[in-house]
């Protein structure tokens, strides 16, 4: 039975943890609103960026003269994954739903035959995959300094990956990475970044501008093509990393009202645990006296 | 034929501009040109410089760093990888992409370093034309 100091002590702990708690819990939901917005204003960009990528994509598959990036190098022994995970944690089972993902299919891939390399984005995936993957893991983008996420971060980000996409050190990459449903739902995405895959990005381009507009290219077409490839790749990074950002946000934020409400609980219970070994200690306390009295 | 048409100017992080405009006017890869209601479809590059509006309201003016534009019957649209309206550009922000377009050009070799080159001289004008001062790259 601990001590009425302890459980007061014991008490006092852990309504500061809920203060804490609580306290992120807000910070999350600010947050979460900010990077909603963000994400939101992204949309419009990454929606025709696509559509206009998307024709140009079918266009030259039909000609046949398709940049590597958009056709591939003609092989899938190596995949590089990219895992995008938070920085910090608190947030529930965010980062462990990414890093499960991406941990079944390097088991798949490997088991496969394929060889496998991890670049990652985001501390705590790394953390967490360091511990098997050591030998896989070939890079890591540190995000610790960046306070609001911008363009530039995701564009240095695909540039890195281009670069060794460049020198033959993979022949596929996939990004893993949360997608923001709701504050209680983030659905763990696989989505495969090289060669380019514009599946959603055709339908709706044609049934935006419909088939019977035929664009002008200018220069032609295979040149825009080779420009416009690379910043799809940091338009998808990008994107990917404000879902990303969103929903770590309603991860953390549902975690900490869980974690809230727990605290509350378990402050209710040691109260009443309290009240009842102080009532037993005035209670001894009385005995002790009565029985002097009575004995004198 | 429409008087107006719809234009959309985009950056990645944001949309900067949604309005209804008489002429656009774009610095395309190829030479500027100027997108009016009705154009055929085109989609084009853009070099670093100045898209100018002209809409029933009056004129607007931003600059972009590249990126490029659909241009169709119904309207324009301007996806841009960096924007901002002509007056919020200050010599700092110009330097600063100068700065990032000559790390860029020391780290690519090739055909890319040739196509930097000309971005870099484009920013000079780009500059100029703003009656902005530039740093010089080396």
């Amino acid at each position: 039975m601990p001590s009425l100091k302890d459980l007061k002590l014991r008490i006092e702990s852990i309504k500061s943890t809920r203060k804490i708690t609580k306290a992120m819990q807000m910070v999350a939901a600010a947050k979460l609103r900010r990077a909603q917005e963000a994400a939101e204003m992204s949309r419009p960009y990454a929606e025709r960026f696509n559509a206009v990528l998307g024709g140009l994509a079918a266009a030259a598959r039909d000609a046949g003269d398709a940049p590597k990036l958009l056709a591939g190098t003609g092989s899938d022994q190596v995949h590089l994954l990219v895992v995008m995970t938070s920085e910090r944690g608190l947030c529930g089972g965010f980062n462990s739903s990414i890093v499960r993902m991406a941990r079944a299919r390097i088991v798949e891939l490997q088991g496969a035959g394929k060889s496998v390399k991890i670049l990652t984005i985001g501390k705590k995936g790394r953390e967490q995959l360091k511990r098997e993957y050591d030998d896989l893991m070939i890079d890591h983008v540190d995000l610790s300094g960046v306070k609001r996420l911008g363009y530039e971060d995701a564009r240095a980000a695909a540039q890195n990956i281009l670069e060794r996409f460049e020198a033959g050190e993979f022949d596929v990459a996939t990004i893993f990475f949360n997608r923001f449903q709701s504050v209680i739902s983030q659905v763990p995405t696989a989505t495969q970044i090289i060669p380019a895959s514009f599946e959603a990005g055709e339908g709706e381009g044609e049934g935006a501008s419909g088939p019977a507009t035929v664009y002008d290219y200018e220069p032609d077409e295979t040149v825009i093509l080779r420009e416009l490839l690379p910043r799809g790749v940091a338009t998808q990074i990008f994107s990917a990393l404000l879902e990303n950002a969103a929903s770590e946000q309603g991860a953390r934020m549902s975690a900490m009202d869980n974690a809230t409400r727990n605290a509350g609980e378990m402050i209710d219970k040691l109260t009443i645990e309290f009240n009842r070994s102080r009532q037993a200690v005035i209670t001894n306390e009385l005995i002790e006296i009565i029985s002097g009295a009575e004995a004198l | 034929m429409a008087d107006t048409m719809q234009f959309d100017l985009v950056s990645p992080e944001r949309s900067l501009a949604s309005m209804a405009a008489t002429a656009v006017r774009l610095p395309g890869a190829e030479g500027d040109m100027t997108a009016m209601p009705d154009h055929a479809p085109v989609i084009t590059t853009l070099r670093p410089g100045v898209v100018r509006v002209e809409s029933p309201e009056g004129e607007a003016e931003f600059m972009v760093t590249g990126g490029f534009a659909e241009i169709n019957a119904a309207g324009t649209s301007v996806l841009a990888e960096r924007a901002m309206p002509v007056s919020e550009v200050t010599s700092e922000i110009l330097d600063e992409i100068v700065a990032e377009n000559a790390r860029a050009r020391e780290a690519a070799s090739g055909d890319e370093h040739d196509m930097l080159s000309k971005v870099a001289a484009e920013l000079l004008a780009l500059g100029e034309e703003l009656g902005i001062s530039v740093k010089g790259i080396g």
